[in-house]
């Protein structure tokens, strides 16, 4: 592992000891992060299959639906008779937070008046075929509704575990081996410093203490 | 906040929608709808759903707005039936969280 460009020195040790205390943190939290994330992830996933098996299974049935009513009636009646809906549907989104990722959360709302029904045209020149298909699809919006939640919220769920994920390694890895191996040199570097001025001294006092006895005999 | 909710595909997948008050936008063929995404992501749309023929011709569109919050742009069987890309995508996402695909079996 590589060791950081830095100068031997304490000052620079203790700010090194810092950053690896923050690191050591750091990846402590992002992977607890990490963890939760993937349980959530595990628990939303699975739903969203459901609901997507739901929906496929359902939309399957509304398709075959209109095409017996299209096949009642004439292509142009039938395009007539849905050109001009009764109402909007609009989803309000509030956004909620997984994690500290924020993930939408669509609630369904119309315009439609209360109590009127949904069909956005009149029954003489229709078939009941038509009012079956419409009624199987107004059934299955909240479905969509929910798998459009799910499924969003998935897809930012895995973006963020991605991040987090290497996040996680680059730490792991690189960034605190680095450091430890940095911190080593550097207090290597240092005891070499110190025990050579160590054998200075001693070498010092020696030669002083044979300049003394020399001094005495004389 | 209040968003509308867009329908693209074929006018034969997509007629009904516009009965239940969806907003519909018919396209022919398989042409790029990178153009048309990019202005209903502009206005106030929060959920786009695209058939899946449609959106197997433009993943590139798909790939763009999958980080973002809003709009979610998600795959619905056309009227051909499924073609199983929206399945396809949910394991693509677990294999981009976990790392490899655990519920492919």
């Amino acid at each position: 592992m590589a060791v950081l460009q830095v100068n031997p020195t304490r000052m620079e040790l203790s700010k090194l000891k810092k950053r690896l205390t923050t690191s050591m943190r750091g990846h402590k939290l992002l992977k607890d992060k990490r963890d939760d994330l993937m349980k959530k992830f595990l628990e939303l996933i699975r739903e969203n299959m459901d609901l997507r098996v739901q929906l496929e299974e359902k939309m399957a049935q509304v398709y075959a639906g209109f095409v017996v009513a299209g096949a009642a009636m004439e292509d142009a009646s039938l395009q007539e008779a849905l050109m001009l809906p009764q109402r909007q549907v609009y989803a309000s989104v509030k956004t909620k937070n997984v994690m500290s990722v924020n993930v939408p959360d669509f609630q369904f709302t119309d315009t439609g008046d209360e109590g009127r029904d949904i069909y956005p045209y009149g029954f003489a020149f229709t078939s009941g075929e038509l009012d079956a298909s419409v009624d199987a699809l107004q059934e299955v919006l909240p479905l969509m509704l929910d798998l459009a939640r799910v499924e969003k919220t998935t897809q930012l769920l895995a973006e963020e575990i991605e991040k987090t994920r290497r996040r996680v390694n680059a730490l792991e890895y690189v960034q605190i081996p680095t450091l430890q191996e940095t911190i080593k040199s550097i207090t290597m570097k240092l005891d070499e410093n110190e025990r050579s001025n160590l054998a200075r001294l001693m070498k010092i006092k020696d030669m002083m203490i044979a300049q003394q006895r020399q001094a005495q005999q004389e | 906040m209040q968003t509308k909710i867009a329908v693209i595909g074929d006018r034969g997948s997509v007629l009904g929608f516009k009965a239940v008050g969806f907003d519909v936008f018919e396209v022919a063929g398989e042409p790029s709808i990178a153009s048309l995404v990019a202005d209903l992501a502009k206005q106030e749309y929060g959920i786009v759903f695209v058939t899946e023929e449609l959106i197997a011709a433009n993943l590139d569109v798909v790939e763009k707005y999958k980080d973002d919050m809003l709009p979610a742009i998600l795959p619905i069987p056309s009227r051909n039936g499924s073609l199983g890309i929206g399945m396809e995508n949910i394991h693509k996402n677990v294999e981009r969280a976990v790392g490899a695909d655990i519920f492919n079996n």
